[in-house]
Order: structure tokens, then sequence, then C-alpha cells
């Protein structure tokens, strides 16, 4: 069990998804303290090579900004053990780094040697609940550390599950002592596509246990029944519901570290900030 | 349902979805299922793009694609530290049939993964032109010479840097047939590719397993007369590429 020490805690300020070509502009603005975002949450693997312009970048960042780093990779769903060298690169980057947080996903994404690059779907039931417990006790035990873990955007639901997804994140907390990241843009993509209240996803979550929040865009297409089947895409603007979504999110939670996930046909940084701003005002109307 | 039935399933586009899967309202999971075949379809051939820029504008964005696409089912990423997938396209792409005529893709492939490690590669100081001539000409000959993470070479019978030259820069000219040398280093955060002088490759190759300077210079020598140690040396030295020097007797 880890206890999450207050030092170390992400501020409940704006925060954005960070990208080497904002780097400039974001030190620009930093100069001029008109900086709109209070920290940054990087993708740790994209900064597990040896040296060159990514750790440079991220050393020079982590002087002025509390720092999240959001693991894509780990697998901590998958059948097999984790992967013991990928463990300790992350490792060695959170050593170097001592970031402000660490999260990871409820999906899994390598099967035996394979990456497939993607965060694929689980069943809820007692024995993967016993795995991915499993799982995340070796990480934090690893990192020494309390990790967040993420809820999923799903496209589909499994014959084998037994349990909602916010009743397995509340025992998956309440068993290895993890916190939760609420992806709300998980949620109302999750709910359309399988049909469920993403206002009553939210009033089951395990609000006490939420570290910090995403937000992102999405892609919306349509299912063989002709029902919208959205895509978790972090490629445009955060849609009016999911930022009615968050109001409704942050009502019950309060305030809490907020996220601007934009990953793809990623927008130039003025685009960026006004969402990051949408993020802030969200909080301050608290 | 296992993850290996789902995984084979993601890759292989020939069969059905996994049995046990629903779209959360009761009927199979159809489009649902596709959507995260395409994804780890579409992210993975995005990589491949990002990574082997030069070999996509040589054959064209849709060649690529049914290229990238071929790669990836038949070789997935085996870490999930992305910035290296595609160690093994060079190879998987001089094995395609189809593209046997175009000999010189597999080593402009090469040469993009050479850039790659060298971009992530750990820093380095560097040493100066000072350190090398504060050496008595005499014991010149035993030093060997450290170059610095960061570089890379590609002796190419092929004309690779200016293949890739061709593709990414705007009016670079058309190549024409020759073999190409090219030593890749970074003197701050930018992988900086050149063509090195006659017989350098070799001179390169020799310091980088560990021969002394006179070693090095003679095997370079051996292969091609004109070979000049001073101009090899000063490439290597503007290049920021030699980070320590050592006397043989030293070590």
């Amino acid at each position: 069990m880890f206890d999450k020490s207050p030092l170390k805690a992400l501020p409940a300020a704006s925060g954005v998804g960070y990208k080497p070509q904002h780097f400039s502009e974001i030190m620009s603005d930093v100069a001029q303290a008109i900086c709109p975002v209070g920290w940054l949450e990087i993708h740790a693997e994209n900064y597990m090579g040896q040296g060159g312009r990514p750790l440079a970048q991220l050393r020079h960042l982590s002087e002025h900004f509390p720092i999240s780093v959001h693991g894509v990779g780990l697998s901590i769903g998958g059948e097999g053990p984790l992967d013991a060298d990928h463990l300790a690169r992350l490792k060695q980057l959170c050593d170097w780094l001592e970031p402000a947080s660490f999260s990871e996903h409820l999906a899994w994404s390598s099967h035996e040697s394979a990456f497939l690059n993607d965060l694929l779907p689980l069943p809820y039931n007692t024995a993967t609940l016993a795995r991915v417990g499993e799982h995340i006790d070796t990480l934090q035990n690893t990192l020494g550390r309390q990790i967040l873990l993420e809820n999923p955007s799903s496209y589909l639901a499994f014959d084998t599950s037994d349990m909602s997804e916010t009743d397995f994140l509340a025992e998956l907390a309440q068993r290895t002592g993890c916190g939760l990241l609420l992806d709300v843009n998980n949620v109302f993509v999750s709910a359309t596509n399988l049909g469920y209240s993403p206002q009553g996803y939210i009033d089951d979550f395990p609000l006490d246990k939420v570290g910090e929040i995403h937000l992102g865009g999405h892609d919306e297409d349509i299912n063989d029944a002709g029902r919208p089947l959205l895509i978790d895409s972090h490629g445009c603007e955060v849609v009016d519901p999911v930022w009615a979504l968050l109001d409704h999110t942050l009502a019950r939670s309060g305030p809490r570290p907020l996220l601007i996930e934009w990953d793809n046909d990623v927008p130039d940084w003025p685009v960026l900030a006004a969402e990051a701003k949408r993020g802030a005002a969200a909080l301050v109307a608290l | 349902m296992s993850q290996l039935h789902f995984k084979q399933a993601l890759l292989d586009p020939s069969l059905p979805a996994p049995a046990g899967l629903q779209d959360g309202q009761g009927s199979p999971a159809g489009r649902h299922f596709d959507v995260y075949r395409n994804n780890v379809t579409v992210s993975l051939i995005e990589a491949l793009q990002t990574g082997f820029p030069a070999v996509c504008k040589l054959l064209g964005e849709e060649n690529f694609t049914n290229l990238a696409r071929d790669y990836l089912r038949a070789e997935p990423p085996t870490s999930p530290v992305m910035m290296f997938y595609g160690k093994g396209f060079a190879e998987f792409v001089q094995g395609f049939e189809p593209l046997a005529k175009f000999g010189y893709l597999p080593d402009v492939a090469r040469f993009e993964i050479l850039l790659r490690e060298s971009y992530h590669a750990a820093d380095a100081d560097v040493i100066t032109p000072v350190a090398l001539g504060a050496i008595a000409p005499e014991r010149l000959g035993g030093a060997k010479l450290v170059l610095a993470p960061s570089t890379r070479l590609l002796q190419s019978p092929w004309p690779v840097l200016s293949f890739w030259q061709y593709a990414l820069k705007d009016g670079a000219p058309r190549p024409s047939a020759r073999p190409e040398s090219v030593l890749i280093t970074r003197p701050e955060f930018d992988p900086t590719p050149q063509l090195l002088p006659v017989g350098a490759g070799g001179f390169v190759r020799a310091l980088q397993l560990g021969k002394n300077l006179e070693k090095a210079a003679a095997q370079a020598i051996e292969k091609n007369k004109n070979f000049e140690l001073s101009t090899a040396l000063s490439t290597l030295l503007s290049a920021q590429a030699i980070t320590q020097v050592s006397l043989e007797e030293d070590t």
C-alpha cells in the first residue's frame, strides 16, 4: 500500500499533454508569466532513449513544471507477467525525473513478444481482478510509489464480465492502494458505445480515489446497427457534452488536476492553450 | 477467449472477431471489434511513416502504406519503446519481391534507422582539436579515438545519402549511381549526415572496432590509396564526433 505524499501531488490546475513542437512557445509563455498550464504530462515511452533532445527538453521543463509521467505500454492487464525490462525502464525514468505523478491504464497491449500499440479491453471478473491487482502491486513496489490507474475507452464488452467497470476499479484501488485517473472523455465514449449513462458512471465512480482527470477529443462513426460509435482519437477539441460531464464530475469530486490530451493532428500552441484555459475556467467555477 | 485469439484477430483481417465479445447491447461485436483492429494497424503504419519518411516519399504514400501493413502484420513491435520500431524493416524490404528492382531502398531504410538511433543516443562531451594537437606526432599513430555514442556509419554500394536528400530536400538532384559512405554525427540535438571522403568509411569503421590511428589509416590506404588521414581527422573533429583520445600504452 502506498500513501500519496502531498508534496509530490499534481496541482489542482489545468495541464496539457506535452508535445515537443510546443517547447519554445511554452517556455516563452513561462518567461512572460502568462503560461496557461500549471503542469505537463509526458508519455513515458517517448523518453526512454539514452539522451538527445527529448531528455534535454524534459529536464528543462521539469525545472518549471510539475510533470506527470503517463505510461502507455506496460500492459498491466496482460495475461502474462509484466515485462521486467519495461518495468526497469519505467523505474529508471521515475528515479531520474522524480515526477509529481505516475499513471498507467486498465488495459493490455502486449502478448508474448508482440506489442500492439493500443489499449486493449479486459473482461471484468474476479480472475482479471486478481491478475491486475498483482501487476499493480508489482509496479508500485518497483517504482516505490503510488500509481494512478486510468479507465479505458471501450468499444466492446465481454460475455465473461460480471462486474461493472466502476466496481472493478473501486475494488482494485481498495486492494492495491492505487489511485485512479478518471478520463471523462473515455467515460463518454464508452457509455455511448456500450449503451449506459455517462452521468450514472460518474455517480458510481470512487471519486475520492481520483488523483487526475483527463479530457480529450473523439471522432464519431456509426456501428452495424446505425448507432453512434465514438472513437477516442485525441485529435480535436473536447466536445461540449464532455465539458458538461466534467462539470458534473467536479461538482461531486471537488477540484482535481485536469489534463487536455491532444496527440494526433496536434494543433498550434494557442489552440491547445485555449483548451487548457477552458479547463482552468471549469475549476475556477467551483 | 484468450488474449492470444484477440491478438491473432487484430493482426489478421481474414479472421472473424473472437467469440464472446459483444457491442454492449446484446449484439455481436462487429464493427466494435474493428475499431481495435483499425487502431493497431493505423497507429503502426503511422509509426513507420514517421520513422521512414524518405522510404515513404520514394515509394509514394499508397505503396508505402501497403508495404507497412504487410510488415507490421509479419513483424509487430516487440517493445513498447516505439522510437526504435522498424529495425527489421530494411531486411523486410530487401526480401519483398515486388521491390527487388529498387535495390537502394533497404539501405535508405537502414540509414533512417541509424538517424533515429543517433537522435536518441547518449549525450557526450567531445574533444577539441587542441587535445589531438597536444599529442606528440610520433605517438599519434598509437592513439585510439573514442567516437560519440551518437556517431553512426553506413557504407553503402548505393548513393544512399543522395537518395535520402532527393526524397526529403527540395531541389536535391537526382542521385547518380555510385557507392556512398555516410557519417552521421549529432553536434547538438539533430543528427547530421555527411558524405565521407574516399576511403574514410573504412577508417571510421576501423576506429569503431577499436583500432589505433596507424592501423585504421593503413587499412584505409590499403583499400584506397587516395585516403588522407588529416582530412578524415578534421572531418571527425569538426563533426564533434570524438569524445576521447587515449594512447595505447596507457590502456
